[in-house]
């Protein structure tokens, strides 16, 4: 080591010797000038211009990054030189969790060995795969280049994945009328009224309200109106966000309105997710009238009654 | 060959925490406890091994021979690397034939810095180092490639820190738990602990060994090989250089009793195992290895040391001292010795 690495020794006044500590810096000021050599200075000018080269061995392999002699024989390496990668495959890797103030990142990444295309040896860099789960063996990276280049090792920031994935956008606007049996119905529900239907053919009442009975396929003339009370069917506890429910997590029930044949979906509320039960009794809860429109909106969700569960 | 043996060994009661020895007053004790075992007052050759890097102070290895009385001037070296290295350099300077005793001690006080990024110091200045690449991450790094097994290594700390707490000398850590990573797959009790310490071999020559000692540690094989040093040159999973060093030793020429391995992070010892061919029937670091006391710089020479005192006491009569150097064992030395 150099005999002249100057350094600072300060030592604050203490009470006792033996307490005493000096902060003590080894530096040498602006770094060492080192010479590259022919074999390294060759990579390293490839590296200032944006790409990356390995060094033929006397049989043949392609050594990245370029050693003057090939480690394996201790023969020195031909004087030709080929481009490499930019991709590669990552060999091993280990995960930085918490970067350390030397490290080529200040967020959590990883080492790797990468073998780049075209080479027979492997490239160590750091990775910045945003999260240790998305490195794996055979994981393929490019290289993320400094926009200021120096023509050093660094000039790579780091690796980052090759692209596997995008993100499409899709967003069309449509303006959609209700049709004539779910504008009779809306027009019940302004009125705070469930409207339905009873099949001429096959007598089962449906709600919503509807003009032709699916399972008969016949025109359906008899209106009915429904009462908003009824029973839970079966239903769902939704844990993620909904724009249309009041809390996280909600639930969506089919519920058996009183005097319907066919249950309809809607949510239920002023009840913990976890005591919904099937069988369950439920009456709508409905907007006060004055912010009442043709909309399903006009149910803030459907709550207890208290009653006794109803056998299914 | 000229029969050189290992006739006297000491070590520091090691310390997780800086004592506030200077490093010659840390080594005081273990000179003047080898001389005393050995009888010797005076060496033919003397030889040491530390880093300067570790105190931060130019040839401060040069200050530490105020503890030897190198004055009038002996005949002394050094080397900028683990002991082990000295006692090597030592036990070729002792096949010369002129000089039949030679000391050999090593010291390193890593409380003082960052032994992380000391370590980045020793890396390529070109292609490694610039990237701030430190020893845990590079030691990771190895763990991965080596596929380890969680539940093996968890094991091998495990019987290592019991060995360690049963080891006057050696650091009381508790059993491994935790599943915090420190640079993954290395957890934080995968890494040997840092520590301050010193250790002092004393090798001698034929006839002058059997009137030191009454059952000398015989070198009956030492050799060295090392790797490239690039870490995506060479196959991180196995250890070339420490196979070709044991088999270059004659390591597996007969039964091991005893292997103490140089292995600073517990995935080390099952690579280290395989290419030293270890059969279960050896035991393996019973001072507890480095994963106990880790006196970067003596931790290596220790490995010689404990696996001689096994032969010394009597306790064993064919064992192996494994010493590691470089990032990744990149380069090992094998010390065969028998009774």
């Amino acid at each position: 080591m150099p005999s002249d690495a100057p350094s600072d020794v300060t030592a604050a006044p203490q009470e006792r010797a033996g307490d005493l500590v000096a902060e003590h810096v080894l530096e040498f000021p602006g770094g060492y000038t080192r010479t590259t050599g022919p074999v390294i200075g060759r990579f390293l000018t490839e590296l200032r211009d944006g790409r990356i080269v390995g060094v033929r061995t006397a049989d043949g392999r392609t050594l990245v990054p370029p050693l003057e002699y090939d480690p394996e024989t201790g023969e020195a390496v031909t004087g030709e030189f080929a481009e490499v990668g930019p991709a590669g495959t990552v060999e091993s890797w280990s995960w930085v969790g918490e970067p350390r103030r030397a490290h080529p990142l200040d967020r959590p990444f990883a080492w790797a060995l990468i073998r780049l295309d075209g080479a027979d040896t492997s490239l160590l860099h750091a990775v910045d795969a945003g999260d240790a789960r998305a490195m794996r063996p055979g994981l393929r990276v490019r290289p993320r280049w400094k926009t200021e280049r120096t023509g050093h090792i660094t000039d790579i920031e780091s690796f980052v994945p090759e692209v596997t994935r995008i993100v499409s956008p899709v967003r069309s606007t449509y303006r959609v009328k209700p049709g004539k049996a779910l504008a009779r119905f809306l027009d019940g529900v302004a009125r705070g009224v469930f409207l339905g239907c009873r099949c001429g053919s096959c007598g089962k009442v449906y709600v919503p309200y509807r003009l032709s009975c699916p399972e008969c396929g016949v025109a359906v003339t008899e209106e009915v109106e429904l009462p908003d009370t009824g029973t839970i069917t079966t239903f769902a506890i939704n844990n993620l966000p909904d724009p249309r429910a009041p809390q996280v997590p909600f639930v969506s029930a089919y519920i058996l309105l009183d005097g319907s044949d066919i249950p309809m979906i809607a949510l239920v509320g002023d009840i913990p997710a976890h005591e919904v039960r099937q069988g369950m009794r439920v009456r709508a809860v409905w907007v006060p009238e004055e912010e009442r429109t043709a909309s399903m909106s006009n149910v803030k969700w459907f709550a207890p009654t208290g009653e006794p569960d109803a056998e299914l | 060959m000229r029969d050189v043996a290992i006739v006297a060994f000491a070590q520091t009661r090691h310390s997780a925490v800086d004592e506030g020895l200077g490093e010659s007053e840390l080594i005081l004790p273990v000179l003047d406890e080898v001389r005393e075992r050995s009888g010797l007052r005076t060496f033919g050759f003397t030889c040491s091994g530390s880093c300067d890097y570790l105190a931060g102070a130019p040839f401060s290895f040069v200050s530490a021979l105020d503890a030897l009385g190198a004055w009038p001037p002996i005949s002394e070296s050094h080397v900028e690397m683990d002991a082990a290295w000295a006692l090597y350099e030592a036990w070729v300077r002792l096949q010369h034939g002129d000089v039949d005793t030679a000391l050999v001690y090593g010291f390193g006080k890593s409380s003082q810095g960052e032994l992380r990024e000391i370590m980045t110091l020793q890396l390529d200045p070109y292609y490694l180092a610039p990237l701030g690449l430190d020893q845990v991450s590079y030691a990771a790094l190895q763990a991965s490639a080596s596929g380890a097994d969680r539940a093996e290594l968890d094991e091998i700390v495990r019987r290592s820190r019991a060995a360690g707490r049963d080891n006057p000398y050696a650091l009381d850590l508790p059993d491994p738990s935790g599943d915090a990573f420190e640079v993954e797959p290395l957890r934080p009790y995968d890494i040997a602990p840092l520590t301050d310490g010193a250790a002092a071999v004393v090798l001698a020559a034929g006839d002058r060994a059997r009137e030191l000692c009454e059952r000398p540690a015989w070198i009956t094989g030492i050799a060295h090989r090392i790797d490239p040093h690039y870490l995506g040159m060479r196959d991180l999973a196995r250890s070339a250089s420490a196979a070709a060093a044991a088999r270059a030793a004659g390591a597996g020429k007969g039964h091991v009793d005893v292997a103490e391995l140089h292995a600073q992070f517990s995935h080390e010892e099952p690579i280290l195992r395989e290419a030293l061919e270890l059969p279960a029937s050896t035991v393996v670091n019973p001072s507890g290895g480095p994963l106990a006391a880790n006196p970067v710089m003596a931790t290596g020479l220790i490995r010689i040391g404990e696996a001689a005192r096994r032969i010394l006491d009597g306790g064993a009569s064919r064992t192996v001292g494994h010493a590691a150097s470089g990032p990744c064992l990149q380069h090992n030395l094998v010390t065969v010795m028998e009774a």
